[in-house]
């Protein structure tokens, strides 16, 4: 199975990136850096939800839990 | 007294914050009425300058047109100058429906509500159709109000980017589990002047079963052959199912705004929007005002062929020139800088010249794509356009960027 943080890092990639010169880590602070905006954040937790065929509630994605690829994999392991 | 010095301080520093980030707005005084030539105080304090307005929303030259003015005192003397009301206590008059009505047909609706501002229709309308249950999916560079309108709302959010159609179907397809869906889009995005692809956009909402939503605030009245706006250009009349406009633009550019759209639509929000059950309508006078800009536009293309001429030539003119421009055919003509420095001092030398025409950069438009944003109108003659293109030649030839490409352009000014 595929690294579920590559998984993650791919479609932050993917969806939020406009600039391909743009380079994010595991650690890149997403919502707080900008990247991603609170909003956007639903389009991630449904995708993860999908993926994995599990349901986080709502209140386990936070914007700080979600901050980062690492946490957001910490999240996401506590429901597969 | 609450409001104490360290209260006091905290603005103060917050505001010294903002200068220094260059961020800081100033209002220009006008002293004469909207049209291609006005008078201008700026800095303030200053003695007035006649200059030629490029970058007004007076697509139509209508603003300050003497049929319209006169509808508008004939308005004033026969319904008077204000209701005291909302709109379902006593602040209804025959003509809000009247021009309800003429909205309708214009754009092709069943059924139009005025709101007090196409900002409040925007705040109003998700909120009024909408709940937990369903999602709204909105392009990434959508108008501010429509983002107010979309916080406002219990309904989930996702958005998809710009303009990307297929990005858009992956997002119809991660969410088809809902009950409702609503695509949200601007018909001619205002900071690039470039149009929504409303074709494309229908036909993948009647295959995953979603409405559209398009604001038409800078499209109605001039853009597609009658002027009916974006879904006329893309030949989906009718397939648009809420269409929100403002009458602050090209229809007369005084104030107002309204969901126009499917009838079970524009009911609930006459049941549920907030802007509307509790704040005044559009005033009778703007009310008579709108009404003749909607016949005189019904009776005669002239205005907005008019402006279609006006804007190739003005993009013609530039393009020859050697301006960086975004590509479009709307009369939103962004000349790209790049460098915010570049382009407020642009904007400067363009006011000595005599040309009004501003700057944006970040946080207005994305960091390294800062522009002079021009905006053509029906009220242009041609010696507005060729002295304000002489003058964008004359300021670009000192600041040497004609016929330097994007690339060059960065290298000289840098981002
Ligand atoms: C796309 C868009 N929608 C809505 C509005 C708001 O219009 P109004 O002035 O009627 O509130 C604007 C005005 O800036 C706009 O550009």
């Amino acid at each position: 199975m595929e690294d579920m943080k590559d998984v993650v890092l791919n479609y932050v990639i993917e969806e939020y990136l406009e600039d391909e010169d743009e380079e994010i880590t595991y650690d890149t602070p997403l919502i707080s850096g900008g990247i991603v905006d609170s909003f956007s954040m639903v389009s991630l937790k449904r995708f993860l939800e999908n993926k994995y065929k599990i349901s986080i509630p709502d209140e386990k994605a936070s914007p700080e839990a979600f901050d980062n690829v690492n946490s957001i994999v910490k999240v996401v392991k506590e429901y597969v | 007294m609450a409001y104490s010095d360290k209260v006091r301080n905290m603005y103060q520093e917050q505001l010294e914050e903002l200068k220094e980030k260059g961020l800081f707005k100033e209002e220009r005084f006008i002293h004469s009425s909207q049209a291609a030539d006005i008078e201008v105080e700026f800095p303030r304090g200053s003695s007035t300058k006649k200059v030629i307005n490029m970058c007004a929303n007076n697509y139509l030259g209508l603003s300050s047109h003497p049929d319209v003015i006169k509808a508008a005192h004939d308005g004033l003397d026969s319904r008077g100058y204000g209701m005291s009301s909302v709109r379902f206590i006593c602040g209804t008059q025959d003509i809000h429906n009247e021009l309800e009505n003429k909205v309708t047909e214009f754009l092709g609706t069943e059924d139009t509500i005025l709101f007090p501002s196409c900002m409040d229709a925007n705040a109003g309308v998700f909120e009024a159709i909408l709940n937990e249950e369903d999602i709204m999916i909105s392009d990434r560079l959508v108008h501010a109000s429509i983002i107010d309108g979309i916080r406002l709302c219990g309904a989930m959010h996702d958005t998809f980017k710009h303009s990307n159609m297929k990005h858009l179907e992956s997002k119809l397809q991660l969410h088809s589990d809902k009950r409702l869906k609503v695509v949200i889009t601007d018909g001619v995005f205002s900071m690039d002047g470039d149009t929504a692809k409303l074709d494309e956009m229908a036909e993948l909402c009647e295959k995953y079963d979603a409405m559209l939503f398009v604001d038409d605030s800078h499209a109605s009245g001039f853009i597609g052959k009658t002027g009916r706006g974006t879904h006329e250009k893309y030949d989906v009349m009718g397939k648009i199912d809420i269409i929100t406009t403002t009458f602050g633009k090209a229809l007369g550019g005084a104030s107002g705004g309204c969901v126009s759209g499917r009838k079970e639509l524009v009911e609930m929000c006459r049941q549920k929007a907030r802007p509307y059950l509790f704040s005044n309508t559009i005033a009778p006078v703007v009310v008579s005002g709108v009404l003749e800009v909607l016949d005189s536009l019904t009776a005669s293309t002239e205005r907005r062929d008019k402006l279609e001429k006006n804007t190739e030539f003005w993009r013609n003119g530039l393009e020859e020139a050697g301006f960086v421009l975004k590509k479009g055919d709307t009369p939103i003509v962004p000349v790209m800088l790049f460098n915010a420095k570049l382009a407020q001092e642009f904007s400067k030398e363009l006011f000595d010249e005599g040309i009004y025409a501003i700057g944006f950069f970040f946080p207005v438009v994305p960091q390294g794509q800062a522009r002079i944003r021009t905006q053509i109108s029906a009220g242009h003659e041609m010696h507005h356009l060729e002295k304000a293109l002489n003058a964008f030649i004359k300021v670009g030839k000192k600041h040497n960027i004609l016929g330097k490409s994007k690339q060059e352009i960065i290298d000289m000014f840098g981002l």
